[in-house]
């Protein structure tokens, strides 16, 4: 992790005779950095004063949501800390303002006016379900913001005010598959989901690429309406289908009762006949189910808490100590701890805060020490990122068994698979 | 859509078929038997009945940790106490809500609606804030999570076989003691006439508080019962309560032989079309179908003829 540095770019935009008042200033502080005076690097009457930044953090606290955003949360303000330990932002620590959008899509969009309008935030890091984010985002159209959005989503969606720093469908999709394919063989694919507009992208996507790319069959294709607990009949229709891979994007509660049902009809999960692959449960999820019940399916996505490398255990110790040591991180959470670094390093590319500057700086902006490895941002506002297969083991973790070897670009807007 | 399977694969799938709508069926008489008595038998709307269900599994999540950390030698019995202790647990919360709010509401129904999903709320929230926002896990016992092998294609689960059993000895034991036992008598004359009922002795504030401990009680059970299939957290409860609401009004609100009538014939309508079509479809049209019915006979499949 880069410690903030002399900023050349917002010196070069100082009158001479700062320059020369500031330049010996700099020299006898040397380990420290300058800040340049709130009014330059904030053109535009954000919430930024000579030694602090104010951001807002929005996600469901409480309501059906808050067991999905709590991680999202906890994650934003580690990353917020941290940056303030090594410094903050151009010199200025961030405050968090912290509102809670109750799992109600037009509370979203009401806390969104708030933060931007009232409070001024130069940044927010929130919404979680598509339908929060779709709220939110005429606020930030209008009145200029810029969300960092965490989930993995459905895609057909690019708006100047948002990054995303979860993967959209393709990215999480089309590598599951393909490998599902070639490692394993599958020919046959049954589709499985919650009914709503996710799964429903995700699964088109999928039938596109099955069809039409490996050749295969998809030998049905289903959905559940959010919240359903009883999954016998699907289990039998599987039994009676016999596919290869039986592709899952149940949702919420209803990811208990299925893993459960699914073991209790006597389907043993690790002999893969069929091979269960999901995109919607990760660690935060298996806490619920239990490790048990989930033994032996794969899942397909960005980031696993197993993850190997060294700035991912630096980021596990530290979100333990931070959060307590029996809690457990999903890919969304670690997708929502990268909102706060990478808008810090836009900030800082661009020697500004304000907000259409960000924008601009962002399109390349690489993070070396993102816990899933290396990230950057497409000109598309979504992030290239490695997708990998983990396989469910009794503890509730994951265990990688298979990393995509380059960077998969994100194609919000997939050609052929629309 | 049959043709491309054997006559012996279509046999297997139908008995499982068939069983797995028996499990929807017991699932469904144990969820809706408290609240047909609450509200079957005092009218209350009682919209925290998930809330007081999920009030269940978390006791059961808490007494499985405790025999996890005390007495793993007999951990795999832990399920009955559990089950015991939701009841009352259940139970004594379902008496203080009615000494606290239900029973300065009797004559506004539609009143106790609105206070019972309020209470709801307050529930989830306070269950949020003891065990935290995320789902727990319940770890059941391995004899409860196998299943039985009949033939290569047909399993039977034990959780299934477990509920079904569960589900029978609760609704007889519920059936007898409004039949027979003296609680019974008095609450089905205090329904049926309260001003005489409380003119030959019977002390119908206390027969509302049992009545109504008790339909929270069985909540309590059926709450311990669903940690075999379902999720439990903080707001899991809300999963249960339109399937609930939608047995109930069915059935005729006091009656609970139209309870079982009605979650029969809706776990069946329901299973049989989840099978032939898809999941969303067949709750679309199951929902029809009652609401089909509804219009046609209001008062629901079955009704007690009451004078009021």
């Amino acid at each position: 992790m880069r410690l903030p540095t002399f900023e050349n770019t917002a010196l070069a935009r100082r009158g001479f005779l700062k320059n020369l008042l500031a330049i010996p200033a700099a020299l006898m502080l040397a380990h420290t950095s300058v800040p340049a005076l709130a009014d330059e690097v904030n053109s535009t009457g954000l919430a930024v004063t000579d030694d602090t930044v104010k951001v807002g953090i929005l996600h469901s606290v409480t309501g059906t949501m808050a067991i999905s955003e709590t991680g999202s949360v906890q994650a934003e303000k580690l990353a917020i800390e941290q940056i303030n330990a090594m410094g903050g932002v151009l010199g200025r620590k961030i405050e968090y303002i912290q509102e809670d959008g109750a799992s109600d899509w037009p509370t979203f969009a009401e806390k969104s006016k708030k933060l931007l309008v009232q409070d001024k935030v130069a940044a927010v890091f929130g919404c979680w379900t598509s339908a929060s984010r779709k709220a939110a985002l005429p606020v930030f159209e209008q009145y200029n913001g810029m969300l960092y959005y965490p989930t993995f989503y459905e895609g057909l969606e690019q708006s100047p005010n948002v990054i995303y720093t979860g993967q959209e469908a393709t990215q999480q999709i089309l590598e599951g598959l393909d490998w599902a394919a070639r490692e394993k063989g599958a020919k046959k694919f049954y589709l499985l989901g919650s009914d709503y507009i996710w799964p429903r992208t995700s699964n088109k996507i999928a039938r596109k690429h099955i069809e039409n790319v490996l050749g295969s069959k998809v030998v049905g294709e289903e959905y559940y309406p959010l919240g359903h607990t009883q999954f016998n009949s699907v289990i039998n229709k599987i039994k009676l289908k016999k596919p290869d891979v039986v592709f899952i994007s149940v949702v919420g509660g209803s990811n208990v009762a299925f893993y459960k049902q699914l073991k209790a009809a006597g389907i043993d999960m690790g002999k893969e006949k069929p091979l269960f692959l999901t995109i919607s449960v990760t660690e935060d999820e298996i806490l619920g189910i239990g490790g048990e019940n989930i033994e032996g399916i794969y899942a397909s996505m960005k980031y696993f808490q197993s993850l190997p490398n060294e700035n991912n255990q630096a980021f596990v110790k530290a979100f333990k100590e931070r959060w307590g040591d029996d809690i457990v991180i999903g890919d969304v959470t670690q997708a929502a701890y990268l909102g706060p670094w990478l808008w810090k390093a836009a900030v800082e590319k661009a020697g500004s805060f304000d907000i259409d500057k960000v924008r601009e700086a962002s399109p390349g902006i690489e993070l070396t020490t993102a816990p899933e490895g290396y990230v950057r941002v497409h000109e598309n506002h979504h992030l290239w990122s490695k997708t990998r297969i983990g396989l469910a083991e009794p503890d509730g973790q994951y265990k990688v068994v298979y990393e995509s070897d380059e960077l998969i670009e994100p194609d919000p807007f997939p050609e052929g698979y629309q | 859509m049959f043709a491309e399977y054997s006559a012996s694969e279509l046999t297997s799938i139908f008995a499982m078929q068939g069983f797995a709508g028996l499990i929807l069926f017991s699932v469904f008489v144990l969820m809706a038997l408290g609240l047909a008595i609450i509200f079957g038998q005092m009218g209350v709307i009682n919209m925290a009945h998930g809330e007081f269900m999920i009030l269940g599994a978390y006791v059961t999540y808490i007494i499985s940790n405790l025999f996890a950390d005390y007495l793993p030698s007999i951990y795999g019995s832990y399920f009955f106490l559990a089950m015991i202790v939701a009841f009352f647990v259940t139970a004594a919360l379902g008496a203080f809500v009615e000494w606290a709010m239900i029973r300065h509401l009797y004559h506004r129904p539609l009143d106790t609606l609105l206070a019972t999903w309020g209470l709801s709320l307050i529930l989830q929230q306070l269950y949020r804030t003891v065990f935290g926002a995320r789902e727990v896990g319940v770890t059941l016992p391995d004899w409860l999570m196998g299943s039985y092998p009949v033939t290569d294609m047909v399993e039977v689960p034990v959780n299934g076989l477990f509920v079904m059993g569960l589900t029978i000895v609760i609704t007889v034991g519920v059936a007898l003691m409004m039949q027979k036992s003296r609680l019974g008598k008095q609450t089905r004359a205090v329904v049926q006439n309260r001003p005489m009922a409380a003119a030959v002795g019977i002390n119908t504030e206390k027969v509302d508080r049992l009545t109504f401990a008790l339909g929270c009680g069985i909540a309590g059970i059926a709450g311990s019962a669903f940690t075999m299939i379902g999720s439990t957290g903080p707001t899991s409860g809300q999963l249960y309560i339109v399937d609930t609401f939608l047995v109930v009004v069915f059935g005729g609100a006091s009656s609970l032989l139209g309870t079982v009538a009605s979650a029969f014939t809706i776990s069946q309508a329901q299973s049989t079309m989840e099978f032939f079509l898809s999941g969303s479809m067949a709750k679309v049209l199951t929902l029809l179908f009652v609401v089909g019915i509804l219009m046609l006979r209001p008062q629901g499949l079955f009704t007690l003829k009451v004078r009021h």
